[in-house]
């Protein structure tokens, strides 16, 4: 029987192989015929108006080898990282290999990310970096369960990160509030106004919900652009507290932590509270979501994105489900404006603009829709890549559509194309994201 | 009607625009029976459901739900969710809609909603993991567990819905339905797209919910073994209008109902008949 049953992999591999140089021989063609011209000669006009032209075969040839040698890469890193299914050419050791690394990757991801102020305690930037792309990963694991959970397109986020970074600015400027009293309170008018705008936009799907929301964040930063007695309108708002470890300051003071505990007094003190602050807050907003997921509000989320009318007939209260799932996403995006405040000390209506949405929205998106480990990779790689290419400056933003362009192409339900099930009888199955719906409203 | 009826649907109207879909259409649905409601296509079947289902709200008339315990529910004056969370209305859909990202066990998790949002304390409970809610979430399971062993799905409950195979997805919407606990079950061609032993198994299947959950079911078919073999009630429909009402045998036999379906008139149809037989 052995004999007759031919080994699956190495049969489809050849022909797969074949495969791979016959599209690549063809895309090495066209560029052939398309670059002999635009680039293989060259014309221009010469000083007595007359055509002159020369020939650089040179640079054909290397163009054409580079399209001949990147195709065949993209197909082969397509087959790797390809849908469930289709036949892999890499072998089955290093297949194990990766799903071991992959399972290794949230755990190792944490340690490290726990002792990046021990590792980095002297190198100021990667720590504020850290605290920047801990923000993001808390926004984009906020987002998440609006646009990744519940499937409802949401385009205004930064909304409600304004909303929690003015109400702590606010309350503490002006009625002297700890950080610890304006963080929840900064989440509840955050869910408010996320309720708020929730209640509109409920009966909308897909585009118009994104469009309404999309109003909804230029609203919010017009509003506190122009009610300057009580935002500070363009100048906004200064002299913002900053936190406190349960009451005790961190300044040189007597009063101070270096103080209390007798060490000497450092400015990374406050650098490396600010990030254990933001990794606990990014930590909530994870464990709060993984527990909201395996509860029936979390489960009715998810059956909202594969399938509104099937939820009714369930008898699904579409309405306070949406709603939930706004709030929810606007908590968590209220917590997060409230810690951007207190590390600035100043938050103005710049901070707040489409452009923070857009990010956080890519940032879900390229993570792979419902996955919380998608959101954090995409986070560390968005917005510690933006770092990496500051030496590319004007270069940046075209990298990074490069970037973008290609990792959709190659993974178009984002980095974990895979859904986890929130509860199984026997055995844990990744559910192929081609499955699960992506919501349309 | 004296007979203790479960449904009851008087002078039904729904109109889209100036088509009539369905026109004055009175019946009733007994308790502990399987009523089918048949009918050429295009006959305003899948109309009444939705409009039972609240899907649509009707133009005119009134449907009745009587509870076991005397209540009534008037189904036109309430909207979608509440007509399964309150009138314990169940449906499946002609055109399958299972929640196909999902595995087979999250399908029937998502029925027992309301019932479960209540133990998890809205949530809150839920999310410090309270014990009652752990217990809650327990029964919810085994009374899963059960349904996927009643429709032999039990070893693919970690599986996606949306992988099963036609017939196995279109047990599964039942199953789910039924996971509600309804006391009426609405079943839109269950039958439709199932080869000849997958139809005997689904006559089964809702001859044993009849039978040990004492629920009612409507349903739209076009098998006629199904209808045949299993329902103990039979409402024609052509054009929006009942055109015949009884047992299966008698309508069956009813020449109003040949002509509809062969699209003749009455005399035709009588025609054809005698000189059948």
């Amino acid at each position: 029987m052995t004999t007759l049953a031919p080994e699956p992999t190495g049969v489809s591999r050849a022909p797969m192989i074949a495969f791979i140089f016959k599209k690549a021989l063809i895309s090495a063609l066209v560029a052939l015929v398309l670059f002999s011209l635009m680039i293989g000669i060259r014309t221009e006009a010469g000083p007595t108006g007359q055509l002159i032209y020369w020939t650089r075969f040179g640079d054909l040839a290397a163009m054409v080898a580079i399209v001949f040698g990147g195709s065949i890469v993209m197909e082969l890193l397509r087959h790797w990282w390809g849908p469930v299914g289709t036949v892999r050419i890499m072998p089955p050791s290093a297949q194990n290999a990766l799903a071991l690394l992959r399972r290794a990757v949230a755990p190792i991801l944490l340690i490290f990310t726990v002792l990046v102020p021990v590792i980095f305690y002297d190198q100021r930037y990667i720590l504020d970096l850290g605290i920047l792309v801990l923000t993001y990963v808390m926004l984009g694991w906020g987002l998440n369960v609006v646009v990744g959970l519940a499937g409802l397109l949401d385009l205004g986020y930064v909304a409600f990160y304004a909303v929690g970074a003015y109400s702590y600015a606010l309350l503490a400027t002006n009625f002297g509030l700890s950080f610890w009293i304006c963080l929840p309170l900064a989440g509840i008018l955050a869910a408010l106004w996320g309720v708020m705008l929730g209640f509109p936009v409920l009966r909308l799907r897909g585009d118009y919900l994104a469009i309404v929301t999309l109003a909804f964040g230029e609203i919010i930063r017009l509003v506190i652009i122009n009610w300057e007695s009580l935002t500070g309108g363009p100048n906004g708002v200064s002299g913002i507290p900053r936190p406190t470890l349960f009451g005790i300051p961190l300044t040189p003071g007597d009063d101070g932590l270096a103080a209390r505990l007798g060490i000497e007094f450092s400015p990374t003190h406050r650098i490396v509270f600010l990030f254990y602050l933001i990794l606990a807050l990014a930590l909530l907003t994870n464990w709060v979501t993984i527990r909201l997921r395996r509860l029936p509000i979390g489960r009715a989320w998810e059956a909202l994105r594969e399938d509104e009318v099937a939820c009714r007939a369930l008898g699904i209260n579409t309405t306070t489900t949406k709603l939930t799932a706004f709030a929810t996403g606007a908590m968590f995006g209220g917590f997060a404006g409230a810690f951007f405040a207190t590390r600035q000390g100043f938050i103005s209506p710049e901070s707040f603009t489409f452009q923070e949405s857009a990010l956080v929205l890519a940032i879900v998106v390229l993570g792979g829709m419902g996955s919380q480990l998608g959101v954090a990779l995409a986070a560390l790689g968005m917005i510690g890549g933006f770092e990496l290419f500051r030496g590319l400056e004007q270069y940046r933003m075209l990298v990074f559509g490069i970037a973008m362009v290609l990792l959709m192409i190659w993974r178009p339900r984002g980095l974990i194309g895979h859904r986890a099930p929130t509860l199984f009888l026997k055995q844990a199955q990744a559910i192929s994201s081609d499955l699960a719906g992506e919501g349309r409203g | 009607m004296s007979a203790d009826c479960i449904l009851m649907v008087d002078h039904l109207s729904m109109r889209f625009g100036g088509i009539v879909a369905v026109n004055d259409l009175s019946f009733d649905a007994e308790r502990r029976k399987i009523t089918a409601l048949i009918g050429p296509n295009g006959a305003g079947k899948t109309t009444v459901f939705n409009c039972i289902t609240g899907f649509y709200k009707p133009t005119a008339g009134t449907m009745r739900i009587a509870h076991e315990t005397g209540a009534e529910i008037r189904l036109e004056r309430l909207n979608d969710f509440r007509i399964s969370k309150q009138a314990r209305v169940a449906r499946t859909f002609q055109n399958i809609r299972l929640f196909p990202g999902m595995t087979v066990l999250e399908n029937l998790m998502v029925a027992q909603h309301n019932a479960l949002m209540l133990a998890s304390g809205l949530t809150f409970l839920g999310l410090i993991g309270a014990p009652s809610w752990r217990s809650a979430e327990k029964r919810a399971i085994d009374q899963a567990k059960l349904w996927l062993e009643r429709i032999a799905l039990l070893d693919r409950a970690d599986d996606a819905a949306g992988n099963l195979p036609y017939g196995d997805q279109r047990r599964l919407e039942i199953a789910r339905a039924m996971c509600t606990e309804p006391v009426l079950l609405c079943l839109d061609e269950p039958a439709a797209g199932l080869n000849r032993r997958e139809s005997a198994a689904l006559s089964e299947l809702l001859l044993s919910i009849r039978a040990d959950h004492g629920s009612s079911i409507l349903l739209i078919e076009h098998d006629m073994s199904v209808v045949m073999e299993i329902s103990d009630r039979v409402v024609v429909m052509d054009y929006g209008q009942k055109i015949a009402e009884g047992a299966p045998r008698d309508v069956r036999d009813d020449p109003k109902v040949i002509a509809a379906y062969l699209g003749a008139d009455e005399q035709e149809a009588i025609a054809v008949m005698e000189s059948g037989t």
